[in-house]
């Protein structure tokens, strides 16, 4: 049976603390913990979704690493995405704005056809809320962006958040992607520096 | 910021960053800060806004350039050499999967007026109007002994002893000319003036296979480069260090080095925050770059480079339309002491809009006219749509930094490559921790 694999590069995006590697690890290890320090040396997270045609969609996680703590997270690290979850709390009206301005900056800066879904996390602490859903469905859909409520605490919702994205990219592409064959090395247009010069090696007279 | 860390470091240009990573991912504490609201210090790319506002504050660019976005123009003109340290650096710490590179299309070198490729095959080799027809065979004979050179084997030697014979030697013995020694110690072992003909030959020839190795990697050119600019670098090794706990805060203002009695290093104070560490490392600019900072010189101009950024909407002529190439116009071509040197890059790159051409022309300064002596270099270009000229000061640490545990980094240097980057930030990882760098040899997986 042949099926057909797509990877994508995901980026999370939004205030610090809102839940960002929550979620990550909640998607991709289906678990929460509530005094975990910020993750160490956790550079690359993949997880896979299947579609219901079979269609698999890998993505590649980029997590901040914190960096968007201090207001420095590199352009790199959104370059080339080809899809981001912004992340806002909905007990911190604040960390709505924050959002806003995260998704003006993707609108500016990132490829244009990149899919962005806004996520309003600890759904779970709704008795806290300070970010009605109205307010920001209402904002998602001006800006047309994809738009839930989720809790990495429970789980609620983080699954379907990121199918739902699964089902938005455009599955047309071969498997590797220009943006997210970044980080692997098939099928990459450019040079492979993990290749070692084999047919030429040392001994081979001077290719000058 | 009350906590303490073990190092704090100054700057995020592509030496501070490697360093930043390194030290991060053996589990220092690490808290790296700059004083721009961008990655890279003097190694960045800036986009068109960031450019302008460096160089021309009073001006936005112009829209014929295209969209902001689509630009990243490096300030430092440097290529990778293929089978370099900077190389070996990026793939022992697995950036590379933050990173894509391409190759530079060409090397070229100046000669009586005119460029020509260095030759990347034999068959270039044999049809290259760099030499004549003896003088190619000379070559030859030059070239076979440094390949076949086994330092074991005497036989291999002709007499020649690599670690007392000068180059000079060397070249006398196979006869070679002028210019063609012009071609070999600069466009291939890459020297920047002429005081390598004396020196014993061993570094010379360690260049040349460096060079020949690189070239023979990927085929075109013995250079790659990252896609979106150089400054892609910096922020590789960034995330690399916040993946390992490093924590960074861009645009903020470091406005003194607090130090104790002894003039040891206490902490960095920004505005009425004082952040303290055991260590500091940071690049010229956060230590008085030239005039004293906390009551000491810690730093002091070596030289001047002049560095010409210009934007061109198309290749340069004579380049059988590369869409990058280096240039080297030795320096004996100009009557100069010192290469002038000529870095092109393009929207193959993902640097500038499509139909833009972005060439930096870069010499070490000699005379009080910089911009006139790099004009050999402008004059290869053919039409100049714009120009940003800077002239940077060399900087380098008066102090080893062991006394003080303040560690300053050197300026970014005009050769064309990383090299002497890599040698810094060996030589500043030794005297803070006390140990060689060593990187890990590893198994290196090669895909199909
Ligand atoms: C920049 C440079 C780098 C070089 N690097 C290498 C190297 O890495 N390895 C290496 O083996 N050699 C190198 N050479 C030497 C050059 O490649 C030799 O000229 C070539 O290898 C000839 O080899 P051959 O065995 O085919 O020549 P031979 O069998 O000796 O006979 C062919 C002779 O005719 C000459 N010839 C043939 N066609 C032409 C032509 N169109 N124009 C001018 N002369 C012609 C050749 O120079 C050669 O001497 C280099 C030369 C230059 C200029
Ligand atoms: N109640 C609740 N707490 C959450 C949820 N998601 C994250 N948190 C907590 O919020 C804090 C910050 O989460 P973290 O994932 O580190 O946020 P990040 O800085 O955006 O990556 C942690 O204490 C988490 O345990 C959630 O859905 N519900
Ligand atoms: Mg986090």
């Amino acid at each position: 049976m042949s099926t057909k694999q797509f990877q994508f590069k995901l980026v999370l995006l939004g205030e610090s603390a809102v839940g960002k590697s929550s979620l990550v690890l909640r998607f991709v290890k289906d678990q929460f913990d509530d005094y975990r320090e910020s993750t160490i040396g956790a550079a690359f997270l993949t997880q896979t979704v299947t579609l219901e045609d079979q269609t698999t969609v890998k993505f590649e996680i980029w997590d901040t690493a914190g960096q968007e703590r201090y207001k420095s997270l590199a352009p790199m690290y959104y370059r080339n995405a080809n899809c981001a979850v912004v992340v806002y709390d909905i007990t911190q009206s604040a960390s709505l704005d924050k959002a806003r301005n995260w998704v003006r900056e993707l609108q500016r800066q990132a490829d244009p056809s990149i899919v962005i879904a806004l996520c309003g996390n600890k759904a779970d602490l709704s008795a806290r809320r300070q970010v009605s859903e109205e307010e920001a469905k209402k904002y998602a859909d001006e800006e047309g962006l994809m738009w839930a409520e989720t809790s990495a605490k429970t789980g609620e919702g983080v699954t379907e958040i990121f199918t739902a994205i699964a089902k938005k990219l455009p599955l047309t592409a071969p498997a590797s992607r220009s943006g997210a064959a970044r980080g692997t090395t098939a099928a990459r247009s450019g040079v492979d520096l993990n290749k070692q010069s084999t047919a030429q090696g040392q001994n081979e007279p001077c290719n000058c | 910021m009350d906590e303490e860390y073990d190092v704090i470091v100054l700057g995020t240009g592509l030496t501070e960053c490697i360093l930043s990573g390194l030290l991060s991912k053996e589990g220092k504490k690490v808290l790296h800060m700059d004083r721009n609201d961008y990655y890279g210090g003097e190694s960045a790319s800036l986009n068109l806004t960031q450019l302008y506002r460096k160089f021309r504050p009073d001006q936005t660019p112009p829209s014929e350039l295209g969209r902001d976005r689509d630009y990243a123009v490096d300030l430092v003109p440097k290529f990778i050499i293929a089978s370099g340290e900077l190389t070996q650096i990026l793939v022992h710490t697995e950036v590379t999967r933050y990173l894509e590179f391409k190759q530079i299309a060409g090397s070229f070198v100046y000669r009586d007026g005119r460029i020509s490729k260095v030759p990347s095959t034999e068959m270039e080799a044999v049809k290259s109007p760099l030499m004549g027809l003896f003088e190619k065979r000379r070559a030859k004979k030059f070239f076979e002994f440094l390949q076949n050179w086994k330092d074991d084997d005497p036989s291999t030697h002709q007499g020649i002893n690599l670690d007392k014979d000068s180059m000079k030697t060397i070249y006398e013995k196979f006869g070679l000319e002028p210019g063609t020694q012009d071609f070999i110690g600069h466009a291939m072992a890459l020297y920047l003036d002429d005081d390598y003909i004396t020196k014993p030959a061993r570094a010379t020839y360690d260049r040349i296979i460096l060079y020949t190795s690189s070239m023979a990697r990927y085929g075109k050119s013995p250079y790659i480069y990252p896609l979106y600019g150089l400054g892609e670098l910096p922020q590789s090794f960034a995330r690399l260090s916040a993946i390992y706990g490093g924590t960074y805060m861009l645009d903020k203002q470091i406005d003194e080095i607090v130090t104790d009695a002894d003039g040891k290093f206490v902490g960095a104070r920004s505005g009425d925050e004082t952040v303290k560490a055991k260590q500091v490392i940071g690049d010229p600019s956060y230590f008085g770059a030239g005039r004293t900072s906390a009551g000491k010189i810690r730093v002091v101009e070596e030289g001047k480079v002049v560095r010409a950024i210009c934007v061109l909407k198309h290749p340069i002529p004579g380049t059988d339309d590369s869409d990058s190439c280096q240039i080297i116009v030795p320096q004996n071509q100009v009557n100069r002491r010192n290469d002038i040197y000529v870095a092109m890059v393009s929207s193959t790159h993902n640097v500038c809009a499509k139909d833009v051409y972005l060439a930096i022309v870069s010499t070490v300064v000699e005379t009080d006219k910089p911009e006139l002596e790099i004009k050999p270099g402008l004059d290869l270009l053919g039409p100049i749509y714009d120009k940003f000229v800077s002239i940077s000061s060399q900087y380098t640490p008066t102090s080893d930094g062991k006394a003080d545990n303040i560690f300053i980094t050197r300026s970014y240097d005009a050769t064309s490559h990383f090299e002497t980057v890599v040698e810094d930030v060996q030589d500043v990882w030794k005297r803070v921790t006390g140990t060689d760098l060593v990187l890990s040899k590893k198994e290196v997986e090669v895909q199909e």
